[in-house]
């Protein structure tokens, strides 16, 4: 692709300058200019680009240079977002070149990758950025020519005025037009989405040629002169702390110039964790060097912090019914009592980690009280406030550039390792550092999904439909407030679609940190509720599509409690009804061995039914195909990456199941420890993927998550199809 | 200990302990960052470069046993015919999501099609099972590997 070239090729050119003036060593700077720098770079004055707001600028040749603001994390945003100015300015995707932007909200405002928020937040707003640099572009114009501006139109990176058969290329206006005061963004004229030429094409990722070729992109791959290699050893148990250590061997060891002994806040919420850094020539032989360090913990805060009595206390709060109502909606109590047939099950799941493929890290140098970072993060500006609460540094004081992240799935919403890399940096002013934690590091101090543990009943009336609904809860928390991603979703279906129905809470307080991890929440409640009613509907005669079409009814919204995003039914029905037509679930019973088992769920904005047929020979499990039916809206950005995307959730979701990941604590201190013990999906068990796009009439939502959801007990439901064998406990684990 | 290395057909001297495994020689000594560290015991396949021709983990080979092995890292890989068309291949069905595996991905598959110039699907899982895409791109990892392979034009069977 041409801008991929172009943009290659100046990098080229400024990379060698600066390695040049270095002295062999590579100045990374010169890896994220501004565009005026990559001309100067690269020795073309006429190549100045003209500025037309802080995301678009045009140079005289035509190029147009497109700042991508967030974080990339592998979901597609570095080119998805500048697709959406691209097409409203109407200039040709081969004239893009797109330059990742460092972090500053007063230039673009919220930096983030989380939550799927990017495509909904950004939607009207990089649209109405491009639309308004071309009306810049075209004012230019029409000023040179003495005609109105309404009179010209644009096409692919050129002005028209039909009248006359005048053309212009934007390059050739861009410096005029650049000195005009920029349009209310919000008052200028959009596209027809008819007219849209880049939006809606799947187009190839801008950072792929980069990638196969193996350039240094990631932020692992930061490499600055003079630049030391770090590991940071912290407490072996969750809640550990450092009361003294001895660092005099390590300091002796191969390759080893400092040891730092740190001591934190105490919070492991954003802040700093004690710990022992050690700073060497090659990262190897800093993480050798732990061997070395003798260090006293008092890991007092830890003890009996354990799965195992996890699990106990979760078994004594169901057993006593001592959760506190979350919701209560009619009176299920009685309508339970009065139904004809009761169903109860347990289910639970496990604390996951999110195992990112790069392993977290940071680089990092402060001089005269300023830092400047190199970071793969997901919330870099919630990054600058946890740098400004421990170090008092303000973030004026800050240059942060955001590097590509080789993975994130909500791990890197913390900015843990961001705070260490400025401890450590500061402790060797002028020196830049990389932190680099180990597989290890990364599995033993990750902010899990927590597990947690749900007892249903349900009432089904004499015709077979679902009079009342049940759930309690167990999770973690301080008993007032839910750990971070432990809460319970109030609106979970069938919420709002049945009159009785409580839902109540416990918690059990932990000293292990939990967070995020894609589709946060609707991981587990999808994997729970759905699994449970498929039970429902088994007992009440029907099949749990028929069963939610029923409970959904009528097209409608139901609100969502403290103003969640109300659930639109008859989104709903249409991905449900549009998988039961592409997988044929009229022939999901079991055939060969093979059955299909169904889930439907609503999350982040998205609308997803999936069907799983699998097939199960003793304990093994196989999943031979997939089905996904998803409604995100109007318009699919590009779908070369949204059914990556969605293809990447579904074998997420499988692996969780099946790959038997489970993270167990004794003490507080985490028994997996690498990808062997804590295993990931790999190649042989992947299934064909079929996806089928509902184009409702509502403005595009994102998709990193929303698909992840129904995989999982659609998986479950597909196992108790074919084998009997009901799954209400993750990992599975069939026993022969 | 000094060592002379023959990487990416240039000779390379670097001055380490012998036990520091080759992927943080290039990472570290030689700025060659293209090979990933993924978990350092040999299990996810990102640090996968071709010794002598076959795909191995640089994260379990100490640079003391290298003697003048010939080393291919994928900053090399394009260099080769096969290499290449693979590489195309990815970016023909945009294979990645993250990114950061599939360098690792590209070098297996490419020890994979030197060997086996039309590989079945089970030949194609049996050379990959040691790759992790923790992203899930392995549709498009088999249906990249088939078209450089010539058994497919575009992208029928990235599903």
């Amino acid at each position: 692709m041409l801008h991929e070239e172009t943009g290659a090729a100046l990098d080229r050119r400024t990379v060698l300058k600066a390695s040049l003036l270095a002295g062999g060593g590579l100045a990374l700077e010169a890896l994220f200019p501004l565009p005026a720098a990559v001309a100067a770079a690269s020795g073309e004055k006429s190549a100045v680009p003209a500025q037309l707001s802080a995301f678009v600028s045009v140079a005289p040749d035509g190029t147009v240079t497109i700042m991508s603001k967030n974080p990339e994390i592998g979901q597609g945003v570095k080119t998805s977002l500048p697709m959406m100015v691209a097409d409203e300015l109407d200039c040709d995707w081969s004239q893009v070149r797109i330059v990742q932007a460092d972090v500053d909200q007063k230039l673009y405002g919220e930096q983030s990758a989380g939550g799927s928020t990017a495509t909904p937040k950004n939607w009207l707003p990089m649209r109405q950025t491009g639309a308004a640099a071309r009306a810049m572009l075209v004012q230019a114009a029409a000023s040179r020519w003495h005609v109105n501006a309404g009179e010209l139109t644009t096409s692919r990176g050129r002005i028209l005025h039909a009248a006359s058969g005048r053309t212009i290329g934007y390059g050739e206006v861009a410096s005029q037009a650049a000195s005009l005061t920029p349009p209310d963004p919000s008052t200028v004229q959009l596209k027809d989405p008819a007219q849209f030429t880049i939006i809606g094409r799947p187009l190839v990722g801008v950072d792929s040629a980069k990638i196969v070729h193996g350039e240094p992109i990631f932020g692992a791959d930061t490499r600055l002169p003079g630049m030391l290699y770090a590991v940071y050893e912290v407490a072996p148990a969750h809640g550990g702390r450092l009361v003294r250590a001895d660092i005099e061997a390590a300091k002796r060891a191969a390759g080893v110039k400092h040891v730092v002994p740190i001591f934190g806040n105490g919070d492991p919420d954003g802040g700093l964790a004690d710990g022992v850094a050690i700073v060497a020539s090659n990262w190897w032989l800093a993480n050798q060097a732990r061997e070395k360090l003798a260090i006293e913990w008092d890991l007092s805060a830890a003890k009996g912090h354990s799965s195992s009595v996890y699990r106990a206390k979760a078994d004594q709060a169901i057993a006593a019914h001592a959760g506190t109502d979350l919701r209560l909606d009619g009176d299920p109590a009685a309508s339970l009592a009065a139904s004809a047939r009761r169903i109860t099950a347990r289910y639970d799941y496990p604390f996951i980690a999110h195992a990112p493929m790069e392993p977290q890290n940071c680089t990092a140098r402060y001089r005269d009280g300023r830092l400047e970072i190199w970071a793969p993060s997901q919330t870099p500006q919630r990054g600058l406030e946890a740098l400004h609460k421990v170090f008092g540094i303000a973030p004026e004081a800050v240059t942060l550039h955001l590097r590509r992240a080789g993975g994130g799935f909500g791990r890197r919403l913390m900015n843990d390792y961001m705070v260490q890399v400025v401890a450590i940096a500061k402790a060797v002013p002028g020196v830049p550092i990389q932190l680099m934690w180990s597989r290890e590091d990364d599995i033993r101090r990750d902010y899990y999904r927590p597990g947690g543990w749900h007892s249903f009943e349900a009432g089904i009336g004499a015709n077979g439909e679902l009079l009342a609904f049940s759930d309690h809860f167990v999770t973690f928390g301080d008993g007032k407030t839910p750990a971070r991603a432990a809460a319970m979703n109030a609106a979970m279906p069938p919420a709002g679609l049945i009159p009785h129905l409580r839902y109540s809470q416990s918690m059990l307080p932990t000293v292990v940190t939990t967070g995020a991890l894609r589709a946060p929440g609707s991981n587990a409640l999808c994997f729970v509720s759905q699994s449970f009613l498929d039970e429902v509907a088994l007992a009440a005669g029907t099949d749990l599509p028929r069963l939610m079409l029923t409970l959904l009814g009528e097209r409608r919204e139901i609100a969502a409690p403290a103003g969640g995003v109300p659930l639109e039914t008859g989104r709903a029905r249409d991905v449900i009804e549009k998988v039961v037509q592409t997988s044929d679930w009229a022939r999901r019973a079991a055939t060969g061995g093979r059955a299909k088992g169904f889930a439907f769920y609503f999350s982040h904005r998205g609308y997803f039914a999936e069907v799983v047929e699998a097939s199960v020979a003793g304990a093994e499990v196989t999943v031979h195909k997939v089905w996904v039916a998803g409604d995100v809206g109007s318009q699919i950005v590009n779908p070369m990456g949204a059914e990556n995307q969605v293809r990447g959730a579904v074998i997420d979701g499988l692996a969780q199941a099946l790959a038997g990941q489970a993270i167990e604590f004794v003490d507080g201190v985490v028994q997996q420890s690498n990808l062997d013990n804590f295993p990931l999906a790999r190649m042989p068990a992947t299934p064909e993927i079929d996806i089928a796009w509902v184009r409702s009439d509502k403005p595009p939502t994102g998709l990193g998550e929303p698909a992840l959801p129904p995989v999982i007990p659609a998986l479950a439901n597909a196992i108790y199809a074919a084998s009997g064998r009901r799954v209400r406990s993750l990992p599975v684990r069939l026993q022969i | 200990m000094p060592y002379r290395l023959n990487i990416n057909g240039h000779s390379r001297e670097v001055d380490v302990p012998p036990e520091m495994p080759l992927l943080w020689v290039l990472r570290n000594e030689l700025g060659l960052v293209g090979t990933k560290y993924g978990c350092g015991k040999g299990i996810c396949g990102a640090c996968t470069v071709h010794v002598d021709g076959t795909a191995q983990r640089s994260c379990q080979l100490p640079v003391g046993r290298l003697g003048q092995a010939k080393i291919h890292t994928i900053e090399h890989v394009g260099n080769t015919d096969v290499g290449a068309r693979l590489q195309q291949a990815w970016l023909k069905i945009d294979v990645m999501q993250c990114g950061y595996c599939q360098a690792g991905q590209i070098m297996s598959a490419c020890a994979l099609l030197e060997r086996v110039t039309q590989p079945s699907d089970p030949q194609i899982n049996a050379a990959m099972v040691g790759n992790i895409c923790r992203c899930g791109c392995y549709n498009r990892i088999r249906g990249a590997i088939r078209i450089a392979a010539g058994l497919e034009e575009e992208s029928g069977r990235v599903a």
